[in-house]
């Protein structure tokens, strides 16, 4: 183990490092908006727009996320769509883990029970006020333990950018493989902080999760 | 620049060729991963901790870290200490052993579910510790995970296209092949897309119909 080496490269990993937590940070928010939007979709009581839905979590979940990111930045161009590689990278990655979203969130919402809608509905309230007062909020607590799941695999999904020289973790480590030829090290040091990254990540689900639990 | 799929027919070959690969190499790293995941579950519940201990540190840095970064590490780490495996055997080792570790954890889980009752029928009808887990307990732990598992294996088949960076010519890197010849990135990408898509739908009808035999079968 070189550590002399690893001295010398890590404030290039800190920096790459603070990347990675910004792609996962807009990924994460994207990836929320497209998985609520997709969640509703799927409810819709529009055939339509549930097939819509539908469709949009087949494809994406059907098909590598290392092919939607190449297709959206290199064939983009094709279509009209510039992007440069980090805006590519926090769309791709977003539509992407939006669809495993919609599956959580709309789990989360058909697992609360039936009967809570027909009371709700029973006492005067609309369809959007049951949703709203009473499904939603059930739902919620429901949801935060698998949207942990999904923001985990998530921030290692960030890796996948370093195909597209993003310079994230992976990318630098990869970069420093090539220049030093030493893979072990390089590992060592970009696993390191990914598994900071997500422990720290993972204590903050957890402690939501406590938090809007009711006991 | 519009689209134009009239290049696509082309190179049909370079492309079934790459379909080719793709399958091969995920039936290879499900094979490994399957098969991986039984040993390193017993390992980790059975052995003694000299043994079980580093491993657990293993499945837990494989659990953590990008499966990219991983392969990277393969491929490089092995050529720094004089192995020179084929990019294929990288790959599938690479894909195989990350998704190992993901698969050891549900065969852990599955393997402590399995009735304490089992385990003492088979000791008491003469079987040895080994020969219980093999014939008696395990058959019952993998049982219970197939579904599971299925999800881990069509998991893999997308974190296949990985393997397209270290050189495995599957789908995505025959993809790539096409467009530098013809500078027509979405056309080709889209091919892959539905190619995967396709590959992806046959390979959860297989999955179905096993899962309907295992339940079958209790």
């Amino acid at each position: 183990m070189d550590i002399d080496l690893i001295l010398r490269v890590y404030p290039h990993f800190l920096k790459a490092a603070v990347l990675t937590i910004e792609l996962s940070v807009l990924t994460a928010i994207l990836g929320l908006i497209c998985g609520s939007l997709g969640a509703a979709a799927r409810l819709s009581r529009l055939k339509a727009i549930r097939f819509i839905g539908a469709a949009y979590v087949s494809l994406f979940r059907g098909t590598p996320a290392l092919i939607q990111l190449f297709l959206l930045y290199f064939g983009g161009p094709q279509i009209g769509i510039q992007l440069d590689a980090f805006q590519a990278g926090v769309i791709g990655l977003g539509l992407n883990i939006g669809a495993y979203m919609t599956e959580t969130i709309r789990g989360a919402i058909i697992s609360v029970h039936k009967g809570q809608t027909e009371a709700a509905r029973t006492l005067g309230m609309s369809r959007w006020q049951a949703t709203r007062y009473v499904i939603l909020p059930q739902a919620f607590r429901l949801m935060v333990r698998p949207l942990g799941v999904n923001i985990n695999a998530l921030i290692k999904g960030t890796a996948l950018v370093a195909a597209i020289s993003v310079v994230e973790l992976t990318y630098t480590a990869q970069r420093y493989i090539g220049s030093t030829y030493k893979p072990f090290e390089m590992f060592i040091l970009a696993g390191v902080l990914y598994m900071i990254i997500i422990y720290a990540t993972g204590r903050g689900i957890s402690w939501l999760d406590k938090k809007v639990r009711i006991q | 620049m519009g689209l134009d799929f009239s290049v696509v027919p082309g190179f049909f070959d370079v492309i079934m060729q790459g379909v080719f690969w793709t399958i091969a190499i995920t039936v290879a790293a499900a094979v490994l991963s399957f098969f991986g995941g039984i040993f390193f579950a017993v390992i980790a519940l059975y052995a003694p901790r000299v043994i079980s201990w580093p491993m657990k540190g293993f499945e837990w840095l494989f659990m953590g870290t990008p499966l990219l970064l991983q392969l990277f590490l393969i491929y490089f780490g092995l050529i720094q200490i004089g192995i020179d495996l084929p990019a294929f055997v990288a790959g599938s080792l690479g894909l195989g052993l990350h998704f190992a570790v993901y698969n050891s954890e549900l065969i852990q889980t599955s393997i402590l579910a399995v009735d304490k009752g089992q385990m003492e029928a088979a000791r008491t009808l003469g079987l040895s510790r080994g020969q219980s887990l093999r014939y008696i307990v395990i058959p019952q732990a993998v049982r219970d995970v197939i579904p599971p598992i299925g999800n881990n294996m069509i998991a893999l088949l997308k974190d296949s296209a990985l393997v397209s960076v270290i050189g495995v010519t599957e789908l995505t890197l025959s993809a790539q092949l096409a467009i530098g010849r013809t500078y027509r990135p979405f056309e080709f990408y889209a091919v892959a897309a539905v190619c995967y898509y396709i590959i992806n739908l046959g390979m959860e009808a297989v999955l179905r119909r096993l899962e309907r035999r295992v339940q079958a079968s209790r």
